[in-house]
């Protein structure tokens, strides 16, 4: 088997050294009962191209995003990534080497993870940034519960703007650490009044930047509600290339901003695996979740990095870590930092300009089709339309028709009569002119 | 500086020292070329960003170079053997990196309509059905991001389970001997946490664990074969007094490797596990990360899996269930979107290859070159537990004592001789534990040479004026060691202009 | 010589009129090698004997610290916030962690005076 490097008179040679006649004698402590005797009932090993073979089929039975004209965003989006951003995470000793434990052998890996804080905290305007989290949902939830280690109060206010699967996975593991949240409704117009859910028990407050239906709203006036109530502002941003464009969260009071990093390096893989951004204030350092590389020296005196502030973690703390967060993004926060490193400030400006500048274009053509309105006067680069009729019998027929139009707010929102005729529209540098065009075609059939 | 003639430029040889891109970074660079923008009207209800970011460029020949510089200086998996325990740094093979690549996997949005994504879906389903026959368990919860993600989902199942039964249970039992991740998971579930001491062979004390089991146990989380690399022998009785209790069995599937094909933790009582994809189906570790942690649930626990997940249509194809409303007793949900789908495909890449064939030998043969090291190297270095073990060798630094060398020591001389060193302090039930786990991937060729250079060092270890040498080591490396105190003393965790370069730049 | 009293755990006591100074001593700040941060308490917290009062950080391990008396935290050394290093170097003077109000003075007799804690560890091998 092309994986296995030991032959049979390997193992016999092996066998002898160690004592034992057969491999089989070093499984005794295993009950006789759990011993399996036959094989387990799956198919046997198989050659390369035999896999290849099957899984080129599989695959080929969903529809690419490239193959049609795309406009799906809903916290994940479609941006075109250079071809050496790839080639170069694909490098033996990024791929396949592990945590930088033993910092002597991994000051590749550590560079690239303090430059990527760093980037991070740049971007968002922040202090410190830590070297991710999972993703921006698990991110999300994470600074919630540092909210609480800092302000030692029970409570949190979600925004009724925050992505429903962010809103769903922080209400999942509140609950289960003993959190109350208070979650305002839903606000396709952008428009809430957050201020009156906050109390003196009140740890923070979650707001996403753009939000969910894409509406870019002025923080400061909220940030200074929060303060004055001794919580903390959490700030979420889905859609990193936004800050391109935006005024960056750190700048209008945030206390820890926390993103989805997907946009940059990673690609749509489906969702996941994905990135989640973190960064925050110097003072609540010690309170971050997740791993930290620092700056520092070597014996002989010269620049190196290692992993820092260990003792907030797991191994360390154990049941009393800031997180049981033991790995980072690792392979997506290396593609991030390249990416960003690629584009660099002009770059990144220039793409955000793009993505703005054709989904106002997209935004015009739509809402001058009668039956359509553009809910959100506000937006970067995704925008929520009110059909006539249900959005997810849109979507489907859009599909049918070899277009992917774009996010049925029910489908992660169900139930709730108000929501049923929105759908959030897309759009990004890669979207030509004919995209556009097709899509315009397609909703004037099915609407 | 060590090892040689110092040089002018500072680098030596093929090894180069690189600055930051803060450093190299030219202002109005970009190794991206972009279409012109047309300055149309805009919607940013004037919160368009006036100040600059401050972000370096770097055009592609130096990003290259740069991030080319950089990866010269990791040990890799593909560099040498990496013995590090509870790891499992088996081959990552390459068709795995080619599949996850095919347009239909990578190229498609989680939020596309269900009609349009089915050959995704089927991949899910596909991983989700292997790892449900391997472990013998009912259902699979495919969306925890990592292992510890993992655990917390498992302990959530658990805990809804109990509180769907009208129970409130206090705490989880955990062994001595078990890895930081299981309290902080426990933890963050609102469980307090008791400990079990292990026995003299190293195992869990039946006993202890039979006068601690009461009421108010929610569960036990267990890991077999254990930190130690030792099988839990009474793993049946333990697993009968733990549902006695009326208390459920995790067990931390983190060392699986010992496992496959062989044993199906189904038939040991388990009613959840988490696995690393990432170490027993050869994901990649990519410098830290992205993980993948599916957990395995019996039937008791299965209706409590969280959202989302992929279920056949009784008329063919493939559905998601995403939402409270269409997912009954799901106890919620853990992360957006899917799960970790570019794992999901390399493990099947990796489990088709194998087959059921192929897994079973690679528990062999991981089993086999654990205790091969285990014979070898059992007259010079102190083997903390008598008998065979399973796939990776626990000693301790008793073998060192009167030398001067520590542990720590130890495993920076292994750096200058060209391996990583293995798993380091780690069960803390030994004093000064060093955890072997070779896989495997690694050839006999391979086994010997690391086994050649662990006796030799054990040797000079023993030595006049060994001290003094191990503490200086490692001296062939990128950097020497590096200050761990300072950096934690004074944390320096980003690049910061200094003020000078940042007025030039106004 | 003033009035000195030993934890087992390593803390020590030194009364100043109503007030205990506390810190850890210098055979636990070896231990613990170079210490990286101190975790203190808010002032105003009130404790028992023996509940967790602070926590010591090095590089690779946290240390709960205990109470050695019940009392009040009346003060904290702040300047161990820039220079955790004043432990290592001097754990019974500079590096000391707090000040209390002593609520029960009768708990000093509990506790092992200085040539009794040096046995103690001398004991501990």
């Amino acid at each position: 088997m092309r994986y296995l490097p030991l032959t049979e008179p390997d193992r016999r040679t092996m066998l002898e050294a160690v004592g034992v006649s057969s491999v089989d004698d070093l499984f005794t402590d295993v009950p006789k009962t759990a011993r399996l005797e036959s094989l387990i009932d799956l198919p046997c090993a198989q050659g390369e191209w035999q896999v290849e073979r099957a899984l080129t089929a599989m695959a080929a039975k969903s529809m690419s995003a490239g193959s049609a004209p795309f406009f799906v965003g809903g916290g994940a989006y479609r941006h075109h990534i250079p071809a050496s951003v790839d080639h170069l995470i694909q490098r033996s000793e990024f791929l396949t080497s592990y945590t930088p434990y033993q910092p002597e052998v991994s000051q590749g890996t550590l560079q690239a993870l303090f430059e990527f804080q760093t980037q991070v905290a740049m971007l968002t305007g922040m202090d410190v940034a830590n070297a991710s989290m999972y993703d921006g949902s698990t991110a999300c939830a994470e600074a919630v519960a540092m909210a609480r280690r800092v302000t030692k109060r029970p409570g949190a206010v979600l925004s009724g703007g925050l992505h429903p699967q962010y809103t769903h996975v922080t209400v999942t593991l509140s609950d289960y650490a003993g959190f109350k949240i208070k979650r305002a409704p839903a606000s396709p117009d952008g428009v809430e009044a957050l201020e009156d859910l906050i109390d003196d028990q009140t740890a923070c407050v979650v707001v996403q930047y753009p939000d969910f239906y894409g509406s870019i709203t002025d923080l400061g006036a909220l940030a200074e509600a929060v303060h004055a109530q001794g919580a903390l502002l959490i700030v979420v941003v889905t859609e990193i290339v936004a800050l391109g464009l935006i005024r960056a969260p750190g700048d209008m009071g945030a206390d820890i901003v926390v993103g989805e990093g997907q946009s940059l390096g990673v690609g749509l893989n489906f969702g996941g695996p994905y990135l989640g951004l973190f960064a925050t204030r110097q003072k609540y350092v010690r309170q971050m979740p997740g791993r930290l590389c620092g700056q520092t020296v070597d014996a002989d005196g010269r620049r190196g990095f290692v992993l820092t502030l260990s003792t907030r973690e797991q191994h360390i703390r154990r049941e009393k870590a800031t997180s049981n967060i033991c790995t980072n993004a690792g392979l997506c926060c290396l593609a991030w930092t390249i990416h960003l490193t690629l584009l660099g400030e002009s770059g990144l400006r220039k793409l955000a300009r793009l993505c703005h500048e054709r989904a106002v274009e997209l935004a015009e053509a739509l809402s001058a089709l009668d039956v359509i309105d553009v809910v959100t006067p506000t937006f970067f680069n995704e925008f929520t339309l009110r059909l006539s009729r249900p959005a997810s019998q849109i979507v489907s027929e859009l599909a049918g028709r070899g277009v992917l139009g774009g996010l049925a707010v029910p489908r992660l929102l169900p139930g709730e009569a108000e929501l049923e005729n929105l759908l959030i529209v897309a759009a990004t540098e890669t979207n030509t002119d004919e995209d556009v065009a097709a899509l315009v075609t397609a909703m004037k059939e099915v609407v | 500086m060590t090892g040689g003639i110092k040089t002018t430029s500072g680098n030596r040889g093929l090894q180069q020292e690189e600055e930051l891109i803060f450093e190299l970074a030219q202002p109005g660079v970009s190794g991206v070329d972009l279409p012109g923008t047309k300055g149309g009207p805009s919607c940013l209800g004037g919160l368009e960003r006036t100040r600059p970011i401050g972000l370096p460029g770097l055009s592609e020949p130096e990003a290259v170079r740069h991030y080319v510089r950089l990866s010269q200086k990791n040990y890799s998996i593909d560099t040498g053997l990496y013995p590090l325990g509870s790891c499992t740094m088996k081959h990552n093979p390459r068709l795995n990196e080619k599949m996850v690549r095919l347009p239909g996997f990578a190229d498609v949005h989680p939020l596309q309509p269900v009609e349009t994504v089915q050959g995704a879906l089927e991949l899910i389903d596909v991983c989700a059905h292997w790892l449900k026959k391997l472990t013998g368990m009912t259902a699979v919860a495919m969306s925890p991001r990592a292992g510890a993600h993992g655990e917390l989902c498992g302990l959530m199942t658990i805990r809804a389970a109990h509180k769907a039964r009208g129970h409130k249970r206090k705490y989880v039992l955990v062994p001595d001997s078990a890895h930081g991740t299981n309290p902080a998971s426990a933890a963050a579930c609102s469980y307090e946490v008791k400990t079990i001491p292990s026995k003299k062979d190293g195992r869990v004390d039946l006993g202890a664990l039979r006068g601690a089991l009461d009421e108010d146990c929610a569960a036990l989380m267990l890991t077999n074969p254990n930190t130690c690399g030792l099988f839990e022998r009474d793993v049946l009785d333990i697993a009968e007094a733990v549902h006695d209790a009326g208390a459920y069995f995790y067990c931390d599937g983190a060392n699986f490797n010992a496992l496959v094909g062989k044993v199906r933790p189904g038939d040991l009582g388990v009613d959840a596990m988490h696995i690393n994809l990432h170490k027993t189906f050869s994901t990649p570790h990519g410098g830290g990360g992205p993980g993948s942690g599916p957990v395995v649930l019996s039937e008791a626990l299965a209706s409590f899996a969280p959202l989302p997940f992929v279920v056949t249509k009784p008329q063919g194809g493939f559905d998601l269930v995403e939402t409270a409303e269409q997912g009954t007793q799901a106890l919620g949900r853990l992360g957006a979107f899917h799960g970790q789908m570019g794992m999901f495909v390399r493990a099947v890449a990796y489990m088709m290859s194998h087959g059921a064939d192929g897994l079973r030998q690679v528990a062999e043969d991981a089993v086999l070159s654990a205790n091969y090291i285990r014979a070898r190297l059992e007259d010079v270095m102190s083997v903390s537990f008598e008998g065979p073990c399973m796939h990776e060798v626990l000693f301790d630094d008793r073998f060192l004592q009167g030398s001067g060398v520590s542990t720590l020591d130890f495993a920076k001389a292994l750096i200058d001789e060209g391996y990583h060193p293995m798993t380091v302090y780690f069960p803390l039930v030994v004093h000064g534990a060093m955890l072997v786990e070779p896989t495997e991937s690694e050839s006999k060729h391979s086994l010997d040479r690391f086994i050649e250079t662990m006796r030799a060092l054990a040797r000079a270890a023993r030595e006049e004026g060994a001290a003094a040498r191990f503490a200086a080591a490692p001296q062939w490396t990128p950097r020497r060691r590096l200050d761990e105190t300072r950096a934690a003393r004074q944390p320096v965790l980003r690049w910061q202009p200094d003020s000078a370069s940042a007025e030039a730049a106004e | 010589m003033s009035d000195v009293k030993y934890t087992d755990q390593h803390e020590w006591v030194r009364v100043e009129g109503e007030l205990g100074v506390m810190g850890i001593s210098a055979y636990a700040a070896e231990q613990l090698g170079d210490i990286v941060y101190v975790e203190l308490p808010d002032i105003g917290k009130t404790v028992s004997q023996g509940d967790e009062i602070a926590v010591v950080e090095s590089v690779k391990a946290a240390s709960e610290v205990y109470a050695p008396v019940s009392g009040e935290v009346i003060e904290i050394n702040d300047a161990l916030g820039e220079a955790p290093d004043k432990v290592n170097e001097d754990a019974g003077g500079d590096g000391w962690f707090l000040k209390m109000k002593i609520s029960d003075p009768s708990e000093l007799d509990k506790l092992m005076d200085e040539s009794a804690y040096k046995t103690f560890v001398e004991g501990l091998g």
